[in-house]
């Protein structure tokens, strides 16, 4: 009896050792939309507000002992926000917001990825919105879970850098400029 | 006995008065507005008077429990009392129900109040679009009954001075300097 228990958890540390060292080794190369989500938050009058867009495509290439290497490209249609209210997604359809007619898509292009130990990496790049583009800096995490991972991670930005809200809708004392963006993705190994 | 209501009770009621006017009329306004910043303001605004409402009420309750108001005139009839205790009771109730009403109701549509813009007031309710629709319902029909009952208030405040003659609704006014108290004790039946 005291003899499976010890093989068993022999077993069961062997294979958690083969399941970390194939972690080590893969690559990952996309993403599981259904267990992805980009949310955003902003403050309205001193209101904490959620939104988030529902459709984006990742292409993605990262090996996270080789974090120098990774490519990620996201492109996100700007109809697909939901800011919590139809009149209000409706609203930030139009040309004063993401003007979503000319502008269909937003666009994220990894420029660096630096390990910064402990699963956790500062990714640089290029947001594009509205046909403006302005580097961004995002803090993510990384969590393997075997052939997936978990990669979550947030950055804060203006959305007067990108034309977000003109006209009438400048006003930041009635919607903030700053606005955190926040990631969750579910990355697939390759083969997988 | 105090024939009169006390200057707390009377700014309380005049002050929920107006902003209860203001903020009914605020609401009628705003729900047919389209999505703007000025909408944004409004409701702001209306939610931040809601609040403020029901503090006042809250307040104007603790001040008449230490401080009851004067007795009815002795001249009124059984039912005529009842009809008056009835219909107070139901215009604090809705002065106190309403605000709330409005507060989860916006919890519920996912617009949390924060009064003022600095104090925020906890989501009692977790976003629910249906529960939302129906607090909105609820919020709407309240707001009807306490319309009615207002005219009714108002109504009853004037049969009061210009059918009865009696001191009711001068007691909830500020007294005049040159009224005697022979006048301030029996109303206006001097005349």
């Amino acid at each position: 009896m005291i003899k499976t228990t010890m093989s068993r958890k022999l077993a069961i540390g062997a294979m958690a050792m083969l399941m970390a060292w194939t972690a080590q080794a893969v690559e990952y190369d996309r993403i599981d939309p259904a267990e992805s989500r980009i949310d955003f938050g902003f403050k309205q009058m001193g209101v904490g507000m959620d939104g988030r867009f529902d459709k984006f495509a990742v292409t993605l290439q990262f090996d996270p002992a080789k974090p120098e290497a990774a490519r990620a490209v996201l492109e996100l249609q700007v109809d697909s926000v939901d800011t919590g209210s139809v009149e209000g997604n409706e609203e930030v359809k139009g040309k004063l917001w993401f003007d979503a007619a000319n502008h269909p898509l937003a666009r994220f292009e990894a420029k660096g990825l630096k390990a910064l130990g402990d699963g956790r990496f500062e990714l640089s790049g290029d947001l594009t919105i509205k046909g403006r583009t302005k580097p961004v800096l995002a803090s993510l995490s990384y969590v393997p879970d075997g052939a997936r991972a978990r990669i979550e991670g947030s950055f804060p930005m203006k959305r007067s850098d990108f034309g977000v809200g003109e006209g009438e809708w400048a006003d930041f004392g009635l919607v903030a400029d700053e606005i955190e963006i926040r990631f969750k993705m579910l990355a697939l190994a390759a083969g997988q | 006995m105090n024939t009169r209501y006390t200057r707390t009770a009377m700014s309380l009621h005049w002050l929920i008065a107006i902003a209860i006017f203001g903020t009914f009329a605020l609401g009628t306004y705003m729900a047919d507005l389209r999505i703007s910043p000025t909408m944004l303001k409004l409701y702001s605004w209306h939610k931040w008077a809601g609040v403020t409402i029901f503090v006042l009420v809250v307040a104007r309750l603790a001040w008449r429990l230490g401080h009851p108001p004067p007795a009815l005139p002795a001249h009124m009839p059984p039912l005529e009392r009842l009809a008056a205790h009835a219909g107070h009771l139901a215009l604090y109730g809705l002065m106190f129900v309403i605000p709330v009403s409005g507060w989860l109701m916006s919890s519920a549509l996912g617009f949390q109040t924060v009064w003022f813009g600095v104090l925020p007031l906890p989501d009692l309710v977790a976003k629910d679009a249906a529960l939302g629709d129906l607090l909105q319902q609820v919020h709407l029909v309240l707001n009807y009954m306490l319309l009615v009952l207002v005219v009714m208030h108002v109504a009853a405040a004037l049969k009061h001075h210009f059918i009865n003659r009696d001191d009711v609704l001068l007691r909830m006014l500020p007294q005049v300097r040159k009224t005697s108290p022979g006048v301030s004790a029996t109303g206006v039946s001097e005349k």
